[in-house]
């Protein structure tokens, strides 16, 4: 299965992580307040072996808070997180907790604040290694931190070990990030944003790290990002988040294709490519996810939405099947799809 | 495309700024000439440590120790900026040039009104009545779209776009001849990023402003700057059209950078980016700065420096720092 | 681990000769430049030395009632002597001992007090936050001086112990809220994120995450509170509230402040421990702002996010 190609061998074997209703509210203001911030609802995703899927959205929309509950970080506020089909909040013991955290462990967005400045760069790789593989002696923790520097690229793997953060660049960091990650043999790593802070030449090294991990080792990515380009370049499946709930999720050259929801649309006329011809879309007064706060029913986009329609308003679009696994949370979008369908029917008829 | 004289606004001639550390001085900016004309929007690209809001920072003669210019002019209209004091600056300050942050988002007082903070930008540079005061005040606010009636908003009511958006009306309360804009978009989402590139492009083509923007975002100003600068440890690039740069860019650097952005249409590309890092400003690499990471580099790239090459482009000139356009190479032939 | 993945073509290239400054040199580096570190350096070590070798320096045992009272400063007593015919040189290098002694030990204590407190309560969050921060209002809003007042007479001629207690109590609260909020804003570090999820126990984060983070304000906490305590006893002795049958230059001011010194014609025996007491105050004081100077732009290095 080589190709040179950050290739799609698609979603193939197991389900590995499956969320069902995953909700997360933060509660606004002092003891006695009633003013809770949705960041989450509802959130029902699932990440097969060897898939990178890619979590899109805006500040705001949510991601972070999802990587967080998955890597039990925060805990829900309700709903369920299936770790092989295992419920997680039915991990007790600090083995299981453990053995989950090395299956699962996170990349994180800030190349400058991830690693501790006062140790050396190798210090979180050992204790990892001390805490997840306790099979290995010293000696043997210090050669399989070496082999992991090495294996994300960091070479002669000796001189960096013994170099402290602030003598290596952005992308040398992020690297050790997933060096860290990977000391856990995991099966699913959380990336949150790992490349947003770096320049933008040295992003695409870390994105063909994460594609090379995947295709040779097998490890599955939650890849998220605000940048669809970069989510296109390295991902199977795509899921748009807006205002803390899915809108859109599919096969990532289906969305790009065929944007189904009107957030996506908007999302992907905004990014800027030198190579398209420049579009200038409408420019509303609203520019920005707003923060969820109490809720009411109705739609979260419907105030930026163009096609907004009066159920929009009333009832919370569920997430619907348009095209072959590719679903949309839209009212507008699933009544076009109907009437198509309800045309083709007649003219078969 | 090279402004005559009369329509240049501001001339950039062999800048050098540096920093004075312990060790020495540091040059961040080494010997950058630019200019732009009337009324025109140049793009100037890099990465961290290019060097690029130093020279911002150098140009707005708003540097502060330890940085300096240590050489090199900087004539606005005509006039020689570096030898200014800070009296004959704030003539200048606001007026005939303005400043947009990055982050200005921050830099908007927590405890005042964007009405108040107007009426103090307005009054520091000039004496007008109240009425005429409010009056302007509501007028550029409506130019950047926001409604008037905000001037009595704090800043945290307004939402991350709209705040960009105000200090873009402070930088423009006076209608200056030049905008100086450092990343101005960089903190906020892509949708209203791009709305308000959209829209800064607009009020410059009403108002007729010459703007610089300093990015690290190329694709940003790929629609809207007339000329791009590609900036690179210290020093400039490249430096040409847009339109010529994007599709033909000559530098290798360039051309690397415009490998690393991938691209949600067209086919699936892979891509490589640019392995390495940026040079330590504090010990580049001897001959091109650039020489460690370039995919073409030549014996004579780790020895010399090169200069800046003026290459013919349909008409016009680019210019590019790089042997593989040395004109004299071309006619001696290869070594 | 299964196949090398080295084949990559965007490899990291290695990393650029840089200096092997590490941080604790670069420290170093800057203590000796730094003119604040420098003076209250070489006072400190200063009195350390009188104090070691006061058994050596010392001309006569300083307790030992052998001479005339009130004598005026002559070369076999460089200060004169007491009301009691003790030579006021020898009290005042042997004091030196426990004057320095109680600034340190009060002045450690006091710090690890704060940082238990502090860090404890920033990072644990909610309810425990609430308590711990109330508990040090408490102690910061009560008024010092008379506080100390009260405990030491309380606890009469309780000699060093009670005093370094009573400094350490009153001392510790302000310190706590400065770690605290340094530990606050740590606490959202990345690095810490990270801690916590690759399984480490809270414990562990505590101890050697934040701790290491947080050495150049623990430690100029703990100056700050051995000026601290370098004042507070010697004021507390001098006003008898310390055991008068202790050697240390609060005491010597307590009694010559009993026989009048001034008046009687031996200022210098007050004279004397008074200056050391401020000397050895200046020490940690001016070391302190030395390590804020250090401590604040420089050290840290610095990186722009673009």
């Amino acid at each position: 299965m080589i190709a040179d190609l950050p290739s799609r061998p698609g979603g193939e074997g197991r389900e590995l992580l499956r969320t069902a209703g995953l909700t997360k509210h933060f509660k606004l203001g002092g003891l006695f307040s009633s003013r809770y911030l949705h960041a989450v609802d509802s959130i029902d995703l699932a990440i097969g072996e060897n898939e990178i899927v890619a979590l899109v959205g805006e500040s705001g929309s949510g991601k972070s808070t999802i990587a967080r509950l998955i890597a039990m970080v925060y805990k829900p506020t309700s709903g369920e997180i299936f770790h092989r089909g295992r419920p997680l909040s039915t991990l007790r013991s600090r083995r299981d907790v453990l053995e989950y955290r090395g299956r699962v462990p996170m990349v994180f967005q800030d190349p400058y604040g991830s690693l501790s400045p006062v140790y050396h760069v190798s210090h979180g790789i050992l204790r990892a290694l001390k805490l997840h593989r306790p099979d290995l002696s010293k000696r043997g923790r210090e050669q399989e931190a070496e082999y992991l520097f090495e294996s994300v690229g960091l070479a002669p793997a000796r001189e960096f070990l013994a170099k402290y953060p602030y003598e290596l660049s952005g992308g040398q960091r992020q690297r050790i990030g997933f060096a860290q990650a990977l000391a856990c043999r995991p099966e699913l790593i959380l990336a949150d944003e790992p490349v947003s802070m770096l320049d933008v030449s040295v992003r695409i090294g870390v994105l063909n790290l994460m594609s090379s991990l995947r295709r040779r080792e097998r490890i599955s990515f939650l890849y998220i990002t605000h940048d669809i380009a970069g989510a296109r370049y390295v991902a199977d499946r795509l899921i748009v988040l807006y205002a803390g709930k899915i809108a859109e999720s599919g096969p990532v050259e289906d969305v790009l294709a065929h944007p189904k929801h009107p957030y996506t649309q908007l999302l992907l006329s905004a990014v800027p490519d030198p190579r398209a011809p420049v579009s200038l879309p409408p420019t509303p007064e609203v520019q920005e996810p707003p923060r969820v706060i109490n809720p009411t029913e109705g739609c979260r986009f419907r105030t930026r939405c163009p096609y907004a329609i009066d159920e929009c308003a009333r009832v919370t679009p569920p997430l619907r099947v348009l095209r072959p696994e590719h679903e949309a949370a839209c009212h507008v979008a699933t009544s076009d799809l109907e009437g198509a369908e309800e045309l083709a029917h007649d003219q078969l008829n | 495309m090279i402004a005559s004289p009369a329509q240049t606004v501001l001339e950039v001639e062999d800048l050098c700024v540096d920093y004075l550390t312990e060790r020495g001085a540091v040059r961040a900016v080494d010997g950058v000439s630019l200019d732009v004309g009337r009324g025109e929007f140049l793009g100037i690209v890099g990465e961290s440590g290019c060097g690029k809001s130093t020279l911002l920072f150098a140009i707005a003669r708003l540097l502060s120790p330890p940085a300096q210019i240590s050489s090199g002019r900087v004539r606005f209209e005509g006039r020689d900026m570096v030898s200014m004091n800070e009296k004959e600056l704030r003539r200048l300050r606001w007026r005939e040039y303005s400043v947009v942050m990055q982050s200005a988002m921050n830099a908007l007082n927590p405890v005042l009104t964007i009405g108040a903070q107007l009426k103090d930008v307005i009054d520091a540079h000039e004496r007008l009545s109240s009425r005429d005061v409010r009056q302007r005040s509501e007028g550029v606010l409506k130019l950047v779209g926001i409604d008037p009636e905000h001037l009595r908003s704090y800043p945290h009511q307004l939402s991350g776009g709209m705040r960009q958006r105000a200090m873009i009306a402070m930088a423009l309360v006076f209608t200056p001849d030049l905008v100086i804009m450092d990343e101005p978009t960089s903190a906020l989402d892509v949708v209203a990023q791009r709305s308000l590139m959209v829209q800064i492009k607009q009020l410059q083509r009403k108002i007729g402003f010459a703007a610089i923007f300093v990015t690290h975002d190329m694709s940003l100003v790929s629609h809207f700057s007339d000329r791009l600068a590609v900036m690179y440890a210290g020093q400039v690039v490249e430096l040409g059209a847009t339109r010529d740069v994007f599709a033909e860019p000559k530098h290798p650097y360039t051309v690397g950078l415009m490998r690393s952005f991938p691209s949600i249409r067209g086919p699936l590309q892979p891509l490589t980016g640019i392995p390495g890092a940026p040079p330590d400003l504090a010990h580049p690499p001897a001959g091109c700065r650039f020489n460690p990471r370039c995919t073409e580099v030549m014996p004579r790239c780790r020895v010399e420096e090169p200069e800046l090459y003026a290459v013919n482009v349909k008409g016009t000139y680019d210019q590019v720092r790089c042997f593989l356009f040395d004109p004299r190479a071309a006619r001696e032939g290869p070594e | 681990m299964g196949v090398n993945l080295v084949a990559d073509q965007t490899r990291a290239v290695a990393p650029p000769e840089s200096p092997r400054a590490n941080v604790l040199s670069n420290f170093a580096g800057a203590l000796l430049r730094n003119r604040k570190a420098m003076a209250g350096g070489a006072l400190l070590l200063f009195f350390a030395l009188v104090a070691l070798l006061a058994p050596v320096i010392a001309p006569y045992p300083p307790q030992a009632i052998l001479f005339d009272q009130i004598l005026p400063p002559s070369p076999q007593h460089l200060l004169g002597t007491t009301g009691n015919g003790q030579d006021i040189f020898s009290q005042l290098l042997w004091g030196t001992r426990e004057s320095l002694a109680i600034a340190l030990v009060a002045g450690f204590v006091a710090t690890v007090v704060s940082v238990l407190v502090g860090v404890t309560a920033a990072y644990l969050g909610g309810l425990s936050d609430h308590v711990l921060d109330l508990f040090t209002d408490v102690f910061l809003v009560i008024p010092t001086l008379p506080l100390m007042i009260v405990i030491a007479a309380y606890a009469k001629n309780g000699g060093v112990l009670v005093l370094i207690v009573v400094i350490v109590i009153t001392g510790w609260s302000y310190g706590a809220r400065q770690l605290r909020a340094q530990a606050l804003s740590l606490r959202n570090r990345e690095f810490l994120e990270a801690a916590r999820v690759r399984g480490e126990r809270n414990l562990y984060i505590i101890l050697a995450e934040i701790l290491p983070n947080m050495t150049s304000l623990i430690v100029a906490n703990f100056l700050g509170a051995a000026l601290y305590a370098v004042l507070a006893a010697a004021g507390l002795q001098f006003i008898g509230l310390g055991d008068p049958n202790d050697l240390s230059w609060g005491t010597m001011l307590y009694w010559a402040e009993n026989n009048g010194a001034l008046l009687a014609g031996s200022p210098q025996w007050a004279i004397a421990p008074g200056l050391c007491i401020a000397l050895l105050g200046g020490a940690f004081a001016l070391l302190n702002y030395a390590f804020d100077e250090i401590s604040n732009p420089a050290l840290r290095p610095v990186k722009r996010k673009r």
